[in-house]
C-alpha cells in the first residue's frame, strides 16, 4: 500500500504540533506501508518562505518530497482577509482569497498529487485550515483522509471548512471535543472516522537527578513546556502563580521550558531554561511535581500525554475544553479557570500525596490504553483496512461538493466565521 | 489538603473540583467571577467616603422647596353674551345687526350658541390655569429630586461608613472575647492549683509573684538552693500562711518537710510524677505555658509558678499552647 502524508512543513527540527504529529505518524506507518511525505520548502510558519531545498530527501527512513511555495505570506494582506471573513458578511471567493493569503500555497504540490504517476492509495492531509488540505482534498476526494487538528478558532466557522469535512473519505480526530466540534459545524456523521490522537516517543529511562544537577534546580517545581506566549496562556499563568505565591506550598517553583515570546517575570521562584533537547525535556518531566498547561486552545496536548506517560499529574486551563475533557477522562489531572482555583488545585496536587499517586497511576494507564504507539498504529491500520474493503466492494466513493456558481461565489451571503464559532457547542465531552 | 476526600483507587476529578470550588466559595462567601472581583477591587472607597460633598444646609433647602406654594387657582370670570355677539364699536354695523337680529333668531338659536361659547371659554381658562400649575409643580419636583439624590448619596455614604465601623467593632469584640476566654481559663486553672495545695486556704492573701523555675530546675529540685525571698515577700507572708500560734521558723521547716514529703511521693509515683510541664514539653507546646512574661498575676491564690506547674491541671488550658490567642487569626 502506497501512502502519502501531506503537511505544510516537515523536518526533524520542526516541533510544531501538527508537523510533529505528521512526522510521528509517517515514521510509524512506514513500518506497515510505503509512506511518502509531501511538503513545502517552508520552515517558518509565519512567512512560509522557502528555506529547504526542493526535491526528495530521507528523514528517519521516510522519503520526503519538498515543493516550492508560490509566494511567502504577506501578513498585511492576510490580516485584511482574516478580518473580512472572520468578522463580516463575505463571499465564497473571499474565503478562497483568505486561504491563498494564509499559505503555504504550492501549486507544484497539487500538480504532483494530480499526476497519474503518483499512484497513492490513500493520502493523509494534516491540518484542515491550509491550502494543501482544501485543494488537495478536492483533487483526490476518494483517497483523502483528513487529520484535521482543529481547535476552537475562527477558521472552523468558514464556509470552506464543512465542505472539506463532508467530502473526504475518512477523518482521524485527536479528541472527542474535536469530533463534536467538526460534526456540529459540518454534519458529517456519515463520514468514517475514529478518535486517534497521537503517541509519543517516551524514553525507557529518565534521569530526574541528572536534570536537577545540570540546571541547578532543587526542591519541588511545577513545569511548563511549550512556547512561552500569551496565546498559550502564559501571561495568565505568571499572574496566577505570582499572585498566589503566599498560598502555594513553600518553595514550589515554576520552571519554564521553551522559546520565550513573552517577557518572563523576574522572580526567584520562576526559572526559564530555554529550549531543551528531548532527553532533557523528559528528564524535566520526570523531576517535576506536575505539569501546567495554561493554553486556551489545544486540539491535543502532546506534552500533557507525555507527562501522563511518565506518571505526572497535569494542571490544565479549564477554559480549554479539550484539556479539561482529557483531565476528566483520564482522571489524572485537575483544571482551573480562576486565580482561586489555580491556587487551590496547585496546592491539592502538590500537597496531597494520595491524590498525586492516584493521578500518577491513572495517567500511566490512560496513556497506555489510548496513546501508546501500538494502539495508535492499529487505529490507522484499521481505518485503512476499512476503506480498502469499501473500495473493493465499490461502495462509498465520495466526490467533493461542487463549487458554487459564478454569481453564488461572489454573493456576500456567508456569515462571519466568529458568529458561526460562537454558536458551536462548548465544553468537555464526558460521555 | 487534608480535607479533600481522596481515595487513591477511585479518583473522581469532577468531585475533587466540586470540593475545591465549594471550599473557595466558603472562604469568600460568594462565588464571584474574576471580573466581578476585579471590578470590586478597582472601586475606590474614597468615592463613597468623601465628606466634602455633604451639604450642611440640606434640610433648609428641603423646607424651602416644600414651603414654596403655588398661587391658588382662580379662573378668570368672563363670558360671552348677546352683546359680545352683536355689539360693535361702529354704530352703523351695530344698527344693521340689530335690524337683522329677528331674522337671525328665526333661522337659528343664538342663545344656545352664546351659552356654549361661554362654557367653552371657561373650560379653556381652566385648562390654562391647570397647565401653569402642573408646570410649576414639575419645576419644584426637579429641584427636590436633586435634593433627594443628594440625600440618598449621603445615606449611602453614612451606611458604608457605619458598615465599616461595624466590622471593625466586630473584630475588636472578637478579639476582646478571645482574650477574656483565655484569661478566664487561666484564672480557673490557677484557682484549682491554689485549692489543691496542702496547708493553703481560699482566704489566704495573694503573695507576690515569684520567678518560675526553668524546666531543668524542676528536673532536679533537690540540688537547687532555696531561692532568696523577695523583699516584699519577707515583709508579707513568705509562704503559705502559718497558723497564728506557730513561729515563723517552724512554719518554714514544716513547709520544707511537706515539700520534701511531696517530692518523695512523686518519686514513688515514677512516670506519674512528671509535671504537666514536662508532659507538655514532650509534645513541644509547654514552652509558653504560664510564662511569667506574658501571664498576669491571678486575682487570688498562690501565683507561684512552682505550684502551678507542679500540680495545676493543664486540661483547662484548652489547646495547650498557653499563648494568648491572636485575634487576627480568627
Amino acid at each position: 500500500m502506497k501512502l502519502a502524508v501531506v503537511v505544510q512543513r516537515y523536518g526533524a527540527d520542526i516541533n510544531g504540533g501538527a508537523e510533529l504529529h505528521a512526522r510521528y505518524v509517517a515514521e510509524h506507518l512506514s513500518q506497515h506501508a510505503d509512506v511518502h511525505v509531501l511538503t513545502t520548502c517552508a520552515r517558518d510558519y509565519v512567512t512560509w518562505r522557502d528555506e529547504y531545498e526542493p526535491g526528495v530527501e530521507t528523514i528517519n527512513g521516510v522519503p520526503v518530497r519538498r515543493f516550492r511555495v508560490d509566494h511567502p505570506r504577506d501578513p498585511h494582506v492576510f490580516g485584511r482577509w482574516s478580518n473580512r471573513v472572520f468578522h463580516h458578511l463575505h463571499s465564497h471567493n473571499d474565503e478562497l482569497k483568505w486561504l491563498d493569503a494564509e499559505g503555504p500555497k504550492s501549486t507544484a504540490l497539487l500538480r504532483h498529487l494530480r499526476s497519474p504517476h503518483a499512484g497513492y492509495d490513500y493520502v493523509f492531509f494534516f491540518s484542515y485550515r491550509y491550502y494543501h488540505s482544501y485543494h488537495g482534498a478536492r483533487t483526490l476526494p476518494s483517497r483523502a483522509i483528513l487529520v484535521p487538528t482543529a481547535e476552537r478558532d475562527e477558521a472552523i466557522g468558514l464556509g470552506l471548512s464543512p465542505r472539506v469535512f463532508r467530502s473526504v473519505r475518512a477523518l482521524m480526530y485527536n479528541s472527542h471535543e474535536e469530533m463534536r466540534l467538526i460534526q456540529a459545524v459540518s454534519g458529517n456523521h456519515d463520514v468514517p472516522s475514529t478518535i486517534v490522537g497521537i503517541g509519543s516517543e517516551i524514553p525507557l529511562r529518565t534521569q530526574a537527578d541528572r536534570f536537577r544537577k545540570k540546571y541547578g534546580i532543587t526542591g519541588r517545581f511545577a513545569l511548563y513546556v511549550g512556547r512561552i506566549d500569551q496565546n498559550k496562556g502564559c501571561k495568565e499563568l505568571f499572574s496566577f502563580f505570582l499572585n498566589g505565591l503566599s498560598s502555594l506550598p513553600k518553595g514550589l517553583q515554576l520552571v519554564l521550558i521553551g522559546k520565550e515570546m513573552l517577557p518572563i517575570p523576574d522572580h526567584p521562584r520562576i526559572r526559564h531554561l530555554g529550549f531543551l533537547a528531548d532527553q532533557d525535556k523528559f528528564d524535566a518531566l520526570a523531576a517535576c511535581d506536575l505539569l501546567v498547561m495554561p493554553s486556551y486552545y489545544e486540539s491535543l496536548s502532546m506534552v500533557a500525554l507525555e507527562a501522563w506517560a511518565l506518571g505526572k499529574p497535569v494542571l490544565a486551563n479549564g477554559k480549554c475544553e479539550v484539556l479539561r475533557g482529557q483531565c476528566i477522562r483520564s482522571q489524572a489531572g485537575l483544571y482551573y479557570e480562576t486565580q482561586a482555583e489555580f491556587t487551590e488545585t496547585l496546592r491539592a496536587i502538590s500537597e496531597s500525596r494520595g491524590l498525586n499517586a492516584a493521578f500518577s497511576a491513572n495517567g500511566r494507564r490512560f496513556f497506555q490504553q489510548h496513546y501508546a504507539w501500538p494502539v495508535i498504529e492499529q487505529k490507522y491500520l484499521d481505518i485503512l483496512a476499512q476503506l480498502k474493503e469499501a473500495d473493493a466492494r465499490g461502495a462509498c466513493i465520495r466526490g467533493m461538493e461542487p463549487e458554487p456558481g459564478w454569481i453564488a461565489k461572489r454573493r456576500k451571503s456567508l456569515p462571519p466565521a466568529n458568529d458561526v464559532l460562537a454558536a458551536l457547542p462548548f465544553g468537555p465531552v464526558l460521555n | 489538603m487534608a480535607d479533600l476526600n481522596i481515595r487513591t483507587d477511585a479518583v473522581d476529578v469532577e468531585q475533587i473540583m466540586r470540593q475545591i470550588r465549594a471550599r473557595i466559595e466558603s472562604k469568600r462567601g460568594v462565588d464571584y467571577t474574576e471580573e466581578q472581583i476585579q471590578e470590586l477591587a478597582s472601586v475606590k472607597l474614597e468615592r463613597f467616603l468623601d465628606p466634602k460633598g455633604v451639604r450642611s444646609n440640606l434640610v433648609e433647602h428641603f423646607k424651602r422647596a416644600r414651603d414654596r406654594k403655588s398661587e391658588p387657582f382662580q379662573p378668570e370670570q368672563y363670558g360671552v353674551d348677546a352683546n359680545d355677539l352683536y355689539g360693535s364699536s361702529r354704530g352703523l354695523i351695530r344698527f344693521v345687526r340689530k335690524l337683522f337680529h329677528p331674522i337671525l333668531k328665526l333661522l337659528l338659536n343664538t342663545n344656545r350658541l352664546v351659552q356654549v361659547l361661554h362654557q367653552q371659554s371657561v373650560i379653556n381658562r381652566l385648562y390654562e390655569q391647570e397647565f401653569h400649575h402642573v408646570r410649576e409643580k414639575s419645576q419644584q419636583r426637579d429641584e427636590v429630586d436633586v435634593l433627594y439624590y443628594e440625600l440618598v448619596h449621603n445615606l449611602v455614604l453614612e451606611l458604608t461608613r457605619v458598615g465599616i465601623e461595624n466590622r471593625n467593632l466586630k473584630m475588636r469584640l472578637e478579639s476582646l472575647s478571645s482574650r477574656m476566654d483565655f484569661d478566664e481559663r487561666r484564672a480557673r486553672a490557677l484557682e484549682t492549683v491554689v485549692q489543691y495545695r496542702p496547708g493553703t486556704g481560699p482566704s489566704r492573701e495573694p503573695q507576690p509573684p515569684r520567678a518560675r523555675p526553668s524546666h531543668e530546675d524542676r528536673q532536679a529540685p533537690q540540688s537547687r538552693p532555696a531561692p532568696p525571698p523577695a523583699p516584699e515577700a519577707s515583709m508579707a507572708q513568705p509562704q503559705a500562711a502559718p497558723p497564728p500560734d506557730a513561729a515563723p521558723a517552724d512554719a518554714a521547716g514544716e513547709s520544707n518537710t511537706a515539700r520534701r514529703r511531696r517530692r518523695r511521693r512523686r518519686g514513688r509515683r515514677g512516670g506519674k510524677g512528671r509535671t504537666p510541664g514536662e508532659l507538655m514539653a514532650s509534645d513541644g507546646t509547654a514552652a509558653e505555658l504560664g510564662s511569667p512574661d506574658d501571664s498576669p498575676t491571678p486575682p487570688h491564690g498562690d501565683p507561684t509558678g512552682d505550684a502551678a506547674l507542679d500540680e495545676g491541671p493543664d486540661a483547662d488550658f484548652g489547646d495547650g499552647s498557653g499563648e494568648e490567642p491572636d485575634p487576627s487569626a480568627r
